[in-house]
């Protein structure tokens, strides 16, 4: 066992006396160095000398996502900015993404809490792993590389995309374990029986498969194709990026790195602490992060914790697996998407309040998202080929705004279904 | 001279066809030709009816997209070659036939076909100088 594998099997009232005192430096750092944390805690009458025990955590208020966005881009920094050596940003909703900053020991940090994902599955420095997350502002490319450069595998730094090439190299270097969102995984089972490769013949052993919601009967899809053992890896840039919490080989919920990152369930209307094992919004402070600490900051993930220790010895709280959100945003195939997103671009293109609903299905374990949009006698011309054209544009400026491919379907007026004048903009058929 | 077509949107769904076939027999409306232009996901349906802005209006009321256009109307010699001799028209020309459809039952003595061109009214004008009978709405659904 490695030092590092260790911290995964403390002592929990150890464990609590250390999460303690960060968070109390935490605290005292972001009232000190952060405007928009001295004003919220002065509004919420709280100072961080209030924080005497953990429960105290919940008299601090909380950090949203429109909190990041409306101190866009780095008005939430703690630290000088001499000492930033990385800035990561996620899609936004108008545009204007979430920026997330890292000093050199936040690159740290993530580096050990990925490398500690990576080891609960099993995954040792004799292996060859292929990064198959898209690298860049995306922090799932760059979050995976680190984590497995720090276990001391051979890191083969592929990018997303490129199945075939992807297929290629498993084959030829005889990589070990892949690291992707689990629908271009199922893409690659599929092109893999087209091209004749027999993923069971490679060396293939392990999967980290994450930054999309997915399900038991994926991992058995999976591990049935192919043979090897499929782990979950869950994380969100605005905490660090990959490595927030990971499954084990007991695949009974994912051991949150609560040394750093400090996990609570709230209910998500009320912003009252649910008891362990309750569902609830899954909330996050950064207890050991210096650009960019956030103080419960709420992750609209629906989620449990539970303290029982495991099957596999850590000691670590785990988290049940995501499968919704508390708000409408919706991940597919690793992007994040919000239906706002999807009507800004409707009205830019046809200049009328538009009716539109996404249906989200998963076609041979693939995302598909379809966007049907009500034609409104603005846009209608007599011409089949001007109703493609828009239907073509408006699937390309999709594609250009999130990055991913959307069927197109145009519907008659009214045939949307509206409840209270409202229509419903979502219908998520993926985990039905 | 060109008449007034109403083209409709419908979504490829079961019903649709017959949902709008029968608000216009409804409303007393006459369908004098029609054609359905169909791609995988959605079809433009083109009606030639007896009075076209009661028409359009009484589908609005029902949330129905549709539009009204150009067309021409041409009398074709009910003969081999009849429709060769009026598309011989615009070999030369730059004019391009969109779409075209016939009349069901018309009130003239020989079949009447519905052009959609590029340039209805250049086309308009290249019939006539041809000799061909080009119709007029009022013609055409009167005489």
């Amino acid at each position: 066992m490695t030092e590092l594998l260790m911290k995964d099997f403390v002592d929990r009232a150890a464990l609590e006396r250390l999460q303690l005192e960060r968070m109390q430096n935490t605290l005292d750092r972001v009232y000190n160095n952060v405007p928009f944390y001295k004003k919220a805690f002065d509004d919420a009458g709280v100072k961080p000398t209030d924080l005497k025990r953990l429960q105290d955590l919940a008299k601090f208020p909380f950090t949203m996502k429109s909190d990041l966005r409306n101190h866009y881009p780095f008005g939430l920094v703690a630290s000088d900015q001499k000492d930033i050596v990385r800035i990561h940003a996620s899609s936004g909703t108008t545009g204007k993404p979430t920026v997330v900053c890292y000093t050199q020991e936040d690159l740290g940090i993530w580096s050990e809490t990925m490398c500690r994902t990576l080891e609960a599955g099993g995954l040792t420095n004799r292996d060859i792993v292929q990064i198959g997350y898209g690298y860049g502002l995306f922090t799932g490319g760059l979050g995976a590389h680190y984590g497995a450069e720090r276990l001391g595998c051979a890191v083969i730094p592929m990018g997303g995309g490129a199945t075939e090439k992807q297929l290629l190299l498993i084959n030829d270097f005889g990589t070990t374990a892949v690291c992707c969102t689990p629908s271009f995984f199922i893409h690659m089972i599929e092109v893999a029986e087209k091209i004749g490769l027999d993923l069971r013949q490679t060396k293939l052993r392990l999967g980290f498969f994450g930054a999309e919601p997915w399900t038991e009967a994926m991992r058995n899809f999976i591990v049935e194709k192919t043979g090897i053992k499929a782990f979950d890896i869950f994380g969100l840039s605005e905490i660090i990026g990959p490595g927030v919490a990971a499954d084990c080989e007991a695949h009974n919920g994912l051991h949150v790195f609560e040394d750093h990152y400090y996990p609570e369930i709230i209910d998500p209307d009320t912003g009252e602490v649910k008891a362990p094992g309750e569902e609830g919004e899954l909330v996050f402070t950064t207890i050991t992060k210096q650009a960019m600490p956030l103080v419960r900051y709420r992750t609209r993930d629906i989620s449990s914790l539970t303290y029982e220790k495991c099957a596999c010895g850590r000691t670590l709280v785990r988290m049940a697996k995501v499968k919704r959100r508390s708000d409408d945003m919706m991940i597919i195939r690793g992007v994040n998407l919000y239906p706002s997103q999807v009507e800004s671009v409707i009205l830019n293109v046809e200049g009328t309040e538009p009716h539109y609903q996404l249906v989200v299905t998963r076609e041979k374990a693939m995302d598909e998202l379809e966007i049907r949009v009500e034609v409104t006698p603005q846009v209608f011309t007599d011409e089949v080929k001007g109703l493609e054209n828009l239907r073509n544009l408006l699937g390309a400026k999709i594609k250009q705004l999130i990055g991913i491919s959307a069927k197109i379907t145009l519907v008659e007026p009214g045939t949307i279904e509206r409840s209270v004048g409202k229509a419903k903009r979502v219908i998520d058929l993926r985990n039905s | 001279m060109t008449i007034r077509q109403l083209s409709i949107f419908l979504e490829n769904r079961v019903g649709r066809l017959a949902t709008i076939a029968k608000i216009l027999g409804d409303a007393g409306q006459n369908i004098r030709g029609l054609s359905v232009a169909d791609t995988q996901d959605f079809g433009i349906l083109r009606l030639i009816v007896d009075n076209v802005d009661a028409a359009a209006a009484v589908l609005r009321q029902h949330d129905v997209v549709c539009h009204i256009n150009e067309v021409i109307a041409v009398e074709v010699a009910s003969t081999p070659g009849g429709l060769a001799k009026v598309l011989s028209v615009f070999v030369n020309t730059k004019i391009n036939i969109e779409y075209m459809y016939a009349i069901a039952e018309p009130k003239t003595s020989n079949p009447v076909m519905i052009f959609r061109f590029s340039d209805p009214e250049a086309a308009s004008q290249a019939l006539s100088q041809a000799g061909m009978n080009v119709y007029s709405e009022k013609d055409l659904l009167q005489g």
